[in-house]
C-alpha cells in the first residue's frame, strides 16, 4: 500500500498537541523534545523547526539542546535498536568485545543504522542489570551473561523473525 | 480481602531482565487453575539486592526466599507450597534444611552483614501501593515534622544525626538545609538528584523502583524545613520503571492529601514534578542539573553563588541525592541519636553500594559505614569467581579511584577513601581480578569523561582528550619515555583549572592507578607488555609447543618469514620480526598459536 501522507499529517497534529500541552510551563523544551522523539523516532530538522516556532524560541537553541543530550537523535533509529551496555561492570566482563563483534557483523558504528533500517547500534551506560553482565538490549529485550560467541545467533534470530513476518505478509497479499 | 499467603516477586531491573514478569504471569494462571486466586496475593516489589541469584521471590507468612526461580519451577511452588503448604527446599536461598525457613538466608553472608536503612522497604512493600508504605510507618515522619516540629527543629535533628550527602561529595546535609532555610525569598525549590551518572551503579534506581514514597516524603519534609512549596525530581530517562513508579507514587500521594495544599491541615503546601534527563553525565552536577531543568543545554556554572543562594530560576534551591533523602524519614522517626550510633566518627549511618564486576554476588548491598572492604568483597560478595585473585576495587566511578589488595582492611567511610586517592562516590563498586588491566581501566574512564565533557571549559575539553591520547598510545604499544610524567602534569593542571567537578576529578582514575599500579604502566611503556593480557596490541603470538604438529603451514603463510622450524617438530615465531598480523593464528589447524 502506498503512503498517502495522511500519517504525516496525523503526526503533525500530535506534535502540535504536545507543544500546546507544555507551551506555558517553564523549561518546556526538553519534555517536548522527549515526546516528539517518541512520536517520530528521531528529531529531524523539520520537527525542530516546528518546535522552535511553537515554543517561540530560536531554532539554534533547539538544535543546541538536541545535540547536547545523547538521548536525542538527529538520525532515524533501526527497527531493532541494539544498545550495548558499556557500564563499568559490563566493561570489566568483556562488553567491549561484544560491542566490537556486533559492529563487525552489522558493519555499523555507534549511532548508526544499517542501510535496510533493520538495526541501529548504540553504546549505553549501566542499565541496572549488572548481575547479568555483560548485557545488551534489543528494543525491550534484555540479553545477559553474553559471550562473543552468542552474538551472531542473537542477531540472526531477529533477522529470521523479520523474514518470517515478510513471508507472512507476502502470503496475505497473494 | 484477607489473603492467607503473600508472594513477593522482585521487579527490580535485574530480575525483570531475568524474566520475573513471566513468573508472575505463570503464577497467576496457576492460582486461577487451582481456584486459590482469592487466597494468595502476588505483590511486585523492588530489588532484594541479590541480583546474582535472581529472579527471587519470597512467600509469606512462612518467609521462604526462593532464588534462581524459572518459569518451570512455578508449578512446583504453587502445587507444593501454596496448595499443600510444603516448602520447596531445593529452591531455598541459603540453608535448604533450615528448621525455620524464614531463617534460611540468615547465614548467607550476603545478608548477615548488611543493615538496611535507605533500602528498608525495598523488596518488602509493593512500591505501587501507597497503603503498604503507610503501613510501614510511611508519611509518619512528615506528619511529625509539620504538626509537632518547627522547621528549625527539623534541621537541628538532621544536623545532629551527622548525615552526609550520598551523591558523592559527602557534604553535611543539615548544614545544606540550614543555608537554604536562612535565605529570604518569595520562592524556593527542593530538588532531588536522580540522575545517577556513575556508569556502573544503580542504587538510586533501586530505591526509586522499590520505595519511591520514601523520597517523596523526604522532599516534602525538606520543603517544610527550608520554606519551599515546589519540588523537582530530575531522573534519568533511561530508567523507565523508576519513572513510572514515581509517577504513580506522586499521584497517590496527591490523592491521599500528602502532597498538594494544606498537608495535614496545616499551612504547609508542597507540589512535586518529575523532569527527565536526556543522557548527559554532566547533568548530575548540581548547577548543570538546574540549567537542564530550566530547559537548556546542561552546562555547569561557577559557584558561588551556591544553589542554596541562587539556584533554579535564580531562586534559593536545595538539592540532595535520592539515597540521602531516603534516610531522612527514618532519622526523624527513630531520632538523630539512633542514627549517629551507626557508622564511624565522621561518617554516620550506612551506605548503599552496587557491587559488580568480577565477584560472585553482584547486587545491591547496604552496609554500616566502617565495614571493611574485605568484608564486602569476601563475606558479602562471596569472593572472586574462578579461583582468581582480587586485584582492586574501583569506587567513585569516573571521579574515583581504585583500592588495591593491600588496603582490603580499610574501613569504608568518606575520609578513609579520600585519603587513599579514591572516593565514596555515589556507590558504584566494581571488583577487578588479575585479568583486569589497570591501564585499560583508566583509559575506559577517561574515554567516558572525554565523551561526557560538556565542552564549556578548555582544561576539561582539551586536557582530558590529550590524556586519553597518551593512554591510547600506551595501550597500543607506542608509549614513549616521559609519557607517564606527562600524564601526571596534565592531571594536575586539569584538576586545578576545570570549571566543575567533572573535569576536576576526571584525572583521578589515572592518578590512582598510577599510584598503586605504576609498574603496569611501565611494563606497557618500556617493555611493551600488558601483564594482564588485555591490551591486544601488546600481546605476542606464540606457538604452543605441545600442540604444534610441525606442519609448516604457518611458516609458509607468514608474510615476513618470522616463523621457522623443522617439519614435524614445533615451530617458533621470531618476535623481533613478527608484525602481529595474525595470519598464522588463523591458518593453524591445531589451535596451537595463542596470543599472550
Ligand atoms: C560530574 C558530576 C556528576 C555528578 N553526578 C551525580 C549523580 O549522578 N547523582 C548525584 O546524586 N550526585 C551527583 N553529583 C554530585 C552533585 O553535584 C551534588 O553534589 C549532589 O547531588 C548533592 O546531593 P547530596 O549532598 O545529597 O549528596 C555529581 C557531581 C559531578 C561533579
Ligand atoms: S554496568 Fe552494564 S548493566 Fe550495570
Amino acid at each position: 500500500m502506498s503512503c498517502t501522507g495522511c500519517c504525516a499529517d496525523n503526526k503533525l497534529k500530535e506534535l502540535e498537541k504536545i507543544i500546546e500541552k507544555y507551551k506555558d510551563i517553564r523549561g518546556a523544551l526538553i519534555p517536548v523534545l522527549h515526546e516528539a522523539q517518541e512520536l517520530y523516532g528521531y528529531l529531524p530538522l523539520s520537527v525542530q523547526k516546528k518546535i522552535a516556532e511553537g515554543l517561540n524560541i530560536p531554532l539554534s537553541e533547539v538544535y543546541g539542546v538536541v545535540t547536547f543530550y545523547t538521548q536525542f537523535s538527529l538520525n532515524p533509529k533501526g527497527k531493532y535498536k541494539i544498545s550495548v551496555c558499556l557500564g563499568t561492570a559490563c566493561y570489566v566482563k568483556g562488553a567491549g568485545e561484544i560491542y566490537d563483534k556486533i559492529s563487525e557483523i552489522l558493519n555499523i558504528k555507534s549511532g548508526e543504522c544499517t542501510p535496510d533500517g533493520l538495526f541501529s547500534l548504540d553504546a549505553c551506560r549501566c542499565i541496572g542489570a549488572c548481575g547479568l553482565a555483560p548485557v545488551i538490549t534489543i528494543n525491550e529485550d534484555v540479553h545477559g551473561r553474553l559471550t562473543v560467541d552468542d552474538v551472531p545467533g542473537i542477531i540472526q534470530k531477529y533477522i529470521d523473525k523479520e523474514k518470517e513476518a515478510k513471508d507472512q505478509e507476502k502470503l496475505v497479499e497473494a | 480481602m484477607i489473603y492467607r499467603s503473600h508472594v513477593l516477586v522482585c521487579n527490580g531491573t535485574g530480575c525483570v531482565s531475568s524474566k520475573s514478569p513471566d513468573l508472575m504471569a505463570k503464577m497467576e494462571e496457576l492460582l486461577v487453575a487451582n481456584g486459590i486466586e482469592n487466597e494468595v496475593k502476588i505483590i511486585k516489589t523492588g530489588c532484594f539486592g541479590l541480583c546474582e541469584k535472581g529472579p527471587i521471590l519470597v512467600i509469606y507468612p512462612e518467609g521462604a526466599t526462593y532464588c534462581n526461580v524459572s518459569v518451570d519451577d512455578i508449578e512446583e511452588i504453587v502445587n507444593e507450597h501454596l496448595v499443600k503448604g510444603r516448602i520447596v527446599k531445593r529452591l531455598l536461598l541459603g540453608d535448604k534444611e533450615a528448621e525455620d525457613v524464614s531463617k534460611s538466608r540468615d547465614n548467607v553472608g550476603f545478608f548477615a552483614k548488611q543493615k538496611r536503612i535507605a533500602l528498608r522497604n525495598c523488596g518488602v512493600i509493593n512500591p505501587e501501593n501507597i497503603e503498604e508504605y503507610i503501613a510501614h510507618d510511611g508519611y509518619l515522619a512528615l506528619a511529625k515534622a509539620v504538626t509537632e516540629m518547627t522547621p528549625a527543629e527539623v534541621i537541628a535533628e538532621i544536623t545532629k544525626s551527622g548525615l552526609r550527602g550520598r551523591g558523592g561529595a559527602g557534604f553535611p546535609v543539615g548544614r545544606k538545609w540550614q543555608f537554604a532555610a536562612q535565605e529570604v525569598s518569595d520562592q524556593k525549590y527542593v530538588c532531588c538528584n536522580a540522575d545517577e551518572g556513575d556508569p556502573g551503579a544503580f542504587m538510586d534506581r533501586s530505591i526509586l523502583e522499590g520505595d519511591p514514597h520514601s523520597v517523596i516524603e523526604a522532599m516534602a519534609i525538606a520543603g517544610y524545613a527550608i520554606g519551599a512549596n515546589q519540588g523537582y525530581i530530575y531522573v534519568r530517562a533511561e530508567y523507565p520503571i523508576a519513572v513510572e513508579r514515581l509517577n504513580i507514587a506522586i499521584k497517590q500521594a496527591h490523592e491521599y492529601g500528602l502532597l498538594g495544599k494544606n498537608i495535614f491541615n496545616t499551612d504547609f503546601s508542597f507540589n512535586l514534578e518529575l523532569r527527565l534527563g536526556a543522557g548527559a553525565f554532566v547533568c548530575g552536577e548540581e548547577t548543570a542539573l538546574m540549567t537542564s531543568i530550566e530547559g537548556n543545554r546542561g552546562e555547569p556554572r561557577t559557584r558561588p553563588p551556591f544553589p542554596a543562594v541562587k539556584g533554579l530560576w535564580g531562586k534559593p534551591t536545595l538539592l540532595n541525592n535520592v539515597e540521602t533523602y531516603a534516610n531522612i524519614p527514618v532519622i526523624l522517626l527513630k531520632g538523630a541519636d539512633w542514627f549517629s550510633s551507626i557508622g564511624t566518627e565522621k561518617s554516620k549511618g550506612t551506605k548503599v553500594f552496587a557491587i559488580g564486576g568480577k565477584i560472585h554476588n553482584t547486587g545491591l548491598v547496604e552496609i554500616p559505614m566502617g565495614t571493611t572492604l574485605r568484608e564486602v568483597v569476601y563475606d558479602i560478595g562471596g569472593g572472586i569467581p574462578n579461583g582468581k585473585k582480587f586485584k582492586a576495587a574501583q569506587t567513585g566511578g569516573p571521579s574515583g579511584g581504585c583500592i588495591p589488595a593491600d588496603h582490603l582492611d580499610i574501613p569504608i567511610d568518606y575520609d578513609n577513601l579520600l585519603e587513599i586517592g579514591s572516593m565514596m562516590g555515589s556507590g558504584g563498586m566494581i571488583i577487578m581480578d588479575e585479568d583486569t588491566c589497570m591501564v585499560d581501566i583508566a583509559k575506559f574512564f577517561l574515554e567516558f569523561t572525554v565523551d561526557e565533557s560538556c565542552g564549556k571549559c578548555p582544561p576539561c575539553r582539551i586536557g582530558t582528550k590529550r590524556m586519553l591520547e597518551i593512554l591510547d598510545r600506551i595501550t597500543q604499544g607506542k608509549g614513549e619515555e616521559g609519557d607517564i610524567e606527562k600524564l601526571e602534569a596534565l592531571a594536575e593542571s586539569i584538576n586545578k583549572g576545570a570549571l566543575c567537578g567533572l573535569g576536576q576529578t576526571a584525572p583521578n582514575p589515572v592518578l590512582s592507578t598510577l599510584k598503586f599500579f605504576r609498574d603496569e604502566y611501565e611494563a606497557h611503556v618500556k617493555d611493551k607488555k600488558c601483564p594482564a593480557g588485555v591490551c591486544t596490541a601488546l600481546l605476542n603470538y606464540v606457538i604452543i609447543a605441545d600442540k604444534c604438529k610441525g606442519c609448516s603451514l604457518c611458516a609458509r603463510k607468514c608474510p615476513v618469514n618470522a616463523i621457522s622450524g623443522e617439519v614435524k617438530k614445533p615451530y617458533v615465531i621470531d618476535q623481533d620480526k613478527c608484525i602481529k598480523c595474525g595470519v598464522c593464528m588463523e591458518s593453524c589447524k591445531f589451535a596451537a598459536i595463542e596470543k599472550k
